[in-house]
């Protein structure tokens, strides 16, 4: 690791106020990349902000038709929660599955999009549920929250609160994990609101992204078979050793008709 | 910069580099080895410790993070010279080979029981992903978690509980 100084303010003002004020700072959530990142030196901030003595930045509720979630809650607190299980069980199963155990003890909704990895979980989540990303700014709907590889809309000093999440009618998430890394090789989050239906699909582009025709078949028929058909072109697709652009083509759609089912059970 | 914890109930305060990491600071400041590292890349777990009754890869937690916090590694879950249930029910069924990866096993076992008591064969190994084993001696640790499971169950509250209570 390159050498840099570390703050742990305990009030959010201060947080922004420390970022804002040092040469090139980082906020630092879980860790659970940002450390191996500065181990492997693929990073080298002046300051590392931790964001840890923030309790105001973690816990979940839910306020109406939404479920609010706090930038700093951990993914193991997403996964157990009674409230989150009841109103987005998509959600929680998403949460559970992202990582290793020890991995979403520490790891959190924040952290994961604000760094947008083009195989995390949490960014099929946001999207496909059509979330609001608060920030200590503004509010960003996630279709322009998310806006390339492992960038977002959040401008330097500008820090994650919570995002809030609409309460669906129904929604399944389903990915076909990297064995090893346990990343999305595909991941596709598939939810249905009065709004409309919403597809969001993560490791198989350099980012995460919707699939309006599969939006729209569902839409006239919420049905695994309405996907019959639907094809996602393998272009822009990611080929890489763990598997070929039509190889995770050929698994938007497969993942996409078991997450219809899935949401239809109610998993 | 100073960071102070507790570290198996015992207060400890040091004068490190930022870029210290927890499994660092808990072998070379405190001389607690017990916590392996394995790959430093937060991927097999031989590293894990409790970071307030978390399991946690203390290899991917910088001892800032841990500021004021109960940390927990395997020289503090025996009491009485004793063994705990988990490492009990490891020598019983064999839960070793070479034994490098023990300790993160025995770590993350004794959370897997914390938050399920009565875990099926299947939560065990889902929840041991994080935890490498190059032995490949996965299926003695399962029985062993199994075990231990069975063992605490009968003999409510297990060691690690009556401490979090009288702490």
């Amino acid at each position: 690791m390159y050498a840099f100084n570390y703050h742990r303010p305990d009030s959010l003002e201060a947080a922004i106020g420390l970022l804002r004020t040092c040469e090139d700072g980082l906020f630092l959530a879980g860790g659970q990349t940002l450390l191996q990142s500065l181990r492997q030196r693929l990073a080298q901030p002046s300051d590392l902000i931790d964001l840890g003595a923030l309790p105001e930045l973690s816990g979940i509720r839910r306020e109406g038709d939404q479920l609010v979630i706090g930038a700093m809650t951990r993914h193991a607190e997403v996964a157990a929660s009674d409230l989150v299980r009841q109103s987005i069980p998509a959600l929680a199963a998403l949460a559970a599955g992202i990582g290793d155990a020890q991995v979403r003890n520490m790891g959190t909704l924040g952290g994961s999009i604000a760094n947008n990895d083009p195989a995390a979980d949490y960014p099929a989540g946001v999207l496909g549920l059509g979330a609001t990303v608060v920030t200590s700014e503004r509010e960003l709907a996630a279709d322009e929250f998310f806006t390339g590889m492992f960038e977002t809309a959040l401008e330097p000093g500008e820090l994650i609160r919570e995002v809030r999440f609409p309460i669906p009618r129904r929604a399944g998430y389903v990915k076909f994990a990297q064995p090893a890394s346990r990343y999305a090789l595909v991941g596709v989050m598939v939810a249905e609101s009065a709004a409309g239906v919403r597809v969001a699909v993560t490791g198989a582009g350099p980012c995460v992204f919707r699939v309006p025709a599969m939006e729209q078949a569902l839409a006239q028929d919420f049905q695994p078979q309405a996907l019959d058909g639907i094809e996602v072109p393998a272009d822009e697709l990611n080929d890489d050793l763990h598997a070929s652009a039509e190889y995770r083509a050929h698994l938007v759609g497969v993942l996409a008709r078991r997450a219809v089912k899935a949401a239809l059970a109610g998993l | 910069m100073k960071v102070s914890m507790t570290v198996n109930g015992r207060p400890v305060e040091a004068e490190v580099d930022p870029r210290t990491t927890l499994v660092e600071f808990l072998r070379k400041h405190l001389n607690l080895t017990g916590t392996h590292v394995g790959c430093d890349t937060g991927q097999c777990g031989a590293c894990t410790v409790h970071l307030n009754d978390r399991a946690v890869k203390s290899c991917s937690v910088l001892v800032g993070q841990a500021q004021g916090a109960a940390v927990t590694t395997i020289e503090g879950i025996a009491e009485d010279g004793g063994l705990h249930p988990v490492q009990a029910a490891f020598r019983e069924h064999h839960g070793l080979q070479c034994g490098f990866c023990t300790p993160g096993m025995v770590m993350m076992a004794i959370d897997l029981l914390r938050n399920d008591p009565a875990p099926s064969e299947a939560t065990i190994r889902q929840q041991l992903q994080g935890n490498l084993c190059r032995c490949t001696g996965y299926h003695n640790i399962v029985k062993a978690i199994q075990a231990a499971a069975a063992t605490m169950a009968a003999t409510e509250p297990a060691p690690t509980q009556m401490k979090e209570q009288l702490a």
